[in-house]
C-alpha cells in the first residue's frame, strides 16, 4: 500500500505533465531521483530538520523542472508525442549520468534519516509500521493541497484551463507557456515528494529512478490524463505487487505490474478513468 | 544540380537511379568486401557491431520510420532470435534452417505484440511494448530448464555445410551478405504496395483507412516483418558475444537500439546504418576524450550515460532528421552551390497536433 503510495505519486506527476502539455515525461523516475539526492543534501549538508528539508528539496526540484522545461522541451513543442518521448528518455540518461559525477553523490548508497524510522504502531491490534502509515498519509495530504490549489486559486484554474484546451486558453489572455513551465516545476516537486518517500524504503542510490518505469504502468492503468485515475491506478499497482509477491512463486512479483498494465490495455486501452471517444474526421 | 529525365518504364523499377549511385556503392562495397585487408582485429570487430546493429535498425526502421509506430520492446525480439538460435544450435540444426527459424519465431512473437497494437495508439502502444520488453525479460531469467536462466548460454561458431566460420573475416563476410540480403528486402518492400501501405499509414491512419489500406493487417506485417529482421539481428548477435544471458536484453537495450532509429534519421534506411556506426563508435570517442577530462569527471561511471543522452537532446533539438538528414543538407547545398537557403529542410511549421478530441 505503501509503495503504491509512492508509484501514484510518480504516476501522478506523469499524468499532470500529460494532460498540460500532452507530453509524456519518462524522466519522471530520474526527477524523483533528483529529488531524493536534494533531500539528502538538505538532511547532512546542510543540517536542515525534516520538515525544511522537504521544503527545500521540493523548491529545488520545482526550478529544476521549470529549467528542463525552458531548455529542453521548449524547442520541441508541437513536435510529434514520440520525438517528445525520446528527448525525456535522454534527459533522464544526462540526470542519472550527472548525479554521479556531482562529488558527495556519486554511485554510493544513503539512508535518509526520517523521525518515523522503525517504530511501530498498532492499531486494533494490528501492527502497522509508522514509517508506511507516514508514506501514505503523506500522499494523502499532498493530494488534498493539491485539490486545493487546481480548485481555489488563479494559478491552479488557468492551469485547468490550459490543460483543457490550449488554444481557447491562450485566446483567454492564459500565458500557457508559463504555466507549461509551471506545471512542469509542480510535477518536479511531487516527483521529489515522492523520492523523498521512497528513499526510507530503498535508500538513496542513482538507479533509484527505475521505479518510474513502474508508475508508467499506475499512469496507464488509471487511465493517462486523468487525476484521480492516477492515485487509483498506483494503489492498484501497489496492491497488485504486493498480493503478487505473496502468493504467487519468485518473479511475478517484478512484473506484476506489467501483467496487469498489459491486462487493462487489452480489456480497455485508455484505462480505468481514461474518456473512451473517437476521433471525428 | 542533377536532373534525370525518365525515359523507359524500366528505370522506375531499377535499383540504383543514376551511374553515380552506381559508382559510389560499388565503392562502398569494394571498400567493405576488402575491410580484412585493411582493419585489425579491433576495427573488424566493430565493423561485426556495425553489421548487426544496421539490420536491427533496419527492422526498427520498417517499423518506426516507415509504418510510424512506437516500439520501446524490440530487445525482446532480439532476445528471441539470440536464443532460438542459440537452442537450436545446441540441437544439431544447421545455420540456415536455425537463422530462418529466429527471424520465423521472432515475427510469431512480433504478431502477438501487434495484435494489441491495433488498439493502441502512440504512448499507449511505447508502454505496452515496454510491458513486453520487461515479461520477456522475467520470462528468459525465471524459465531455467530452457534458457539457463542468469547463467546464460554458450554459442559455438557459426557452421556451413561443415565449414566453420571461427576466424573474423569468415563471420564478417556473414554479417555483411545478411545486411546487404536485409537492406534490399526493405528496399523492394518499400516499393512495393506493402510498403506503400506502411508509409501511407505512417503519414496519416485515417486517410489510409480511408484510401482502403487494411489497417489492422498492415500493422501486424509491419511488426512481424521489423521483429523478423531484428530477429536475423539477434542470431548474429548471439554468435558475435558467443554467451548470451537475460541482461543483454533490457529496457535499455531498447533504448539503445531506437536511439540509432533517431539519430540515423527516422524515415532512411541510410539512417540505419548510419546510426547503428555512430552508436558502436561513440563509446570510443569517449574514451578518448575520458583523457583529456578533468580527473573527477572521466571517472565519473556516468560520463557515458550523460553524453549518450547528451547526444539524443542535441539531435532531436538541432538536427531532427538525423544524421542522414546532415548528409543531405551538405549535398543539397554543394548540388544548388550559391542558392541554398538556410530554411530550405525546415519542416513545415506543424500545429499542435491534440489526442484530445475537445
Amino acid at each position: 500500500m505503501a509503495q503504491g503510495c509512492v508509484y501514484a505519486l510518480v504516476a501522478l506527476g506523469f499524468v499532470l505533465i500529460y494532460k498540460a502539455t500532452e507530453t509524456v515525461n519518462f524522466a519522471q523516475g530520474d526527477l524523483m531521483m533528483l529529488g531524493a539526492f536534494f533531500a539528502l543534501t538538505g538532511a547532512t549538508v546542510l543540517g536542515l530538520p525534516y520538515w525544511l528539508t522537504i521544503v527545500f528539496a521540493l523548491a529545488v526540484m520545482a526550478v529544476v523542472g521549470m529549467l528542463i522545461e525552458r531548455i529542453v522541451l521548449r524547442p520541441v513543442l508541437g513536435h510529434p508525442a514520440f520525438t517528445v518521448v525520446m528527448i525525456t528518455i535522454g534527459a533522464g540518461y544526462v540526470m542519472r549520468g550527472v548525479v554521479t559525477m556531482i562529488p558527495g553523490w556519486g554511485t554510493e548508497t544513503y539512508a535518509l534519516a526520517t523521525p518515523f524510522a522503525d517504530k511501530v504502531m498498532r492499531v486494533g491490534g494490528v501492527v502497522v509500521a509508522e514509517q508506511q502509515l507516514a508514506v501514505i498519509g503523506h500522499t494523502a495530504l499532498l493530494c488534498l493541497l493539491l485539490y486545493v490549489f487546481f480548485r481555489f486559486t488563479r494559478v491552479g484554474i488557468a492551469m485547468q484551463a490550459s490543460s483543457q484546451n490550449q488554444l481557447a486558453a491562450y485566446y483567454m489572455g492564459i500565458p500557457v507557456r508559463r504555466i507549461n513551465m509551471l506545471i512542469w516545476g509542480l510535477s518536479a516537486g511531487i516527483a521529489a515528494m515522492g523520492g523523498i518517500l521512497l528513499a526510507p524504503m530503498t535508500f538513496v542510490h542513482s538507479n533509484m529512478g527505475f521505479i518510474g518505469l513502474k508508475a508508467f504502468p499506475a499512469a496507464v492503468v488509471g487511465g493517462f490524463g486523468s487525476v484521480p485515475g492516477a492515485i487509483a491506478g498506483g494503489l492498484i499497482i501497489g496492491v497488485a505487487e504486493a498480493l503478487a509477491g505473496f502468493y504467487l512463486p519468485e518473479g511475478f512479483k517484478d512484473v506484476a505490474a506489467y501483467v496487469v498494465v498489459l491486462l487493462v490495455l487489452m480489456v480497455k486501452p485508455s484505462g480505468i478513468f481514461g474518456d473512451t471517444a473517437t476521433k471525428k474526421v | 544540380m542533377r536532373f534525370h529525365f525518365k525515359t523507359a518504364y524500366d528505370q522506375d523499377l531499377r535499383l540504383f537511379r543514376h551511374g553515380g549511385q552506381v559508382f559510389w556503392y560499388g565503392f562502398l562495397a569494394v571498400v567493405l568486401l576488402a575491410a580484412p585487408w585493411w582493419a585489425s582485429a579491433y576495427v573488424m570487430s566493430q565493423l561485426h557491431f556495425i553489421a548487426i546493429y544496421s539490420i536491427v535498425g533496419f527492422g526498427l526502421m520498417m517499423l518506426t520510420g516507415f509504418t510510424g509506430q512506437i516500439s520501446l520492446g524490440h530487445a525482446a525480439f532480439l532476445a528471441v532470435g539470440a536464443y532460438t538460435e542459440a537452442l537450436m544450435q545446441a540441437a544439431g540444426v544447421p545455420f540456415f534452417i536455425s537463422i530462418a527459424c529466429a527471424a520465423l519465431f521472432a515475427a510469431l512473437v512480433g504478431v502477438i505484440v501487434g495484435l494489441p497494437a491495433l488498439r493502441l495508439k502512440g504512448i499507449y502502444l511505447a508502454i505496452a511494448t515496454l510491458a513486453f520488453n520487461v515479461i520477456v525479460e522475467e520470462i528468459i531469467t525465471r524459465w531455467h530448464g530452457l534458457t539457463g536462466g542468469n547463467e546464460g548460454k554458450h554459442l559455438k561458431p557459426v557452421e556451413i555445410f561443415g565449414w566453420k566460420l571461427a576466424s573474423d573475416a569468415e563471420f564478417y563476410y556473414l554479417c555483411l551478405a545478411l545486411t546487404v540480403l536485409c537492406c534490399l528486402a526493405c528496399v523492394n518492400l518499400l516499393r512495393s504496395p506493402t510498403g506503400r501501405a506502411f508509409v501511407a499509414i505512417r503519414d496519416s491512419e485515417i486517410s489510409a483507412a480511408c484510401l482502403g489500406v487494411n489497417l489492422a493487417k498492415y500493422k501486424t506485417m509491419s511488426f512481424a516483418f521489423s521483429a523478423a529482421l531484428t530477429g536475423v539481428g539477434g542470431a548474429l548477435y548471439a554468435h558475435k558475444i558467443a554467451f548470451i544471458s537475460p541482461e543483454q536484453f533490457t529496457l535499455f537495450q531498447s533504448i539503445e537500439l531506437i536511439t540509432i532509429v533517431i539519430l540515423g534519421g527516422i524515415g532512411f534506411l541510410h539512417g540505419a546504418v548510419l546510426g547503428a556506426a555512430f552508436i558502436i563508435v561513440l563509446p570510443q570517442f569517449i574514451s578518448i576524450a575520458k583523457d583529456y577530462l578533468p580527473a573527477a569527471l572521466a571517472g565519473a561511471s556516468g560520463l557515458q550515460a550523460t553524453v549518450f543522452g547528451l547526444v539524443l537532446v542535441g539531435f532531436i533539438i538541432f538536427e531532427p532528421l538525423g544524421l542522414y538528414g546532415r548528409w543531405l543538407k551538405i549535398r543539397t547545398w554543394f548540388e544548388l552551390f550559391p542558392f541554398y537557403r538556410k530554411g530550405m529542410f525546415r519542416r513545415q511549421k506543424s500545429y499542435m497536433k491534440s489526442e484530445r478530441l475537445r
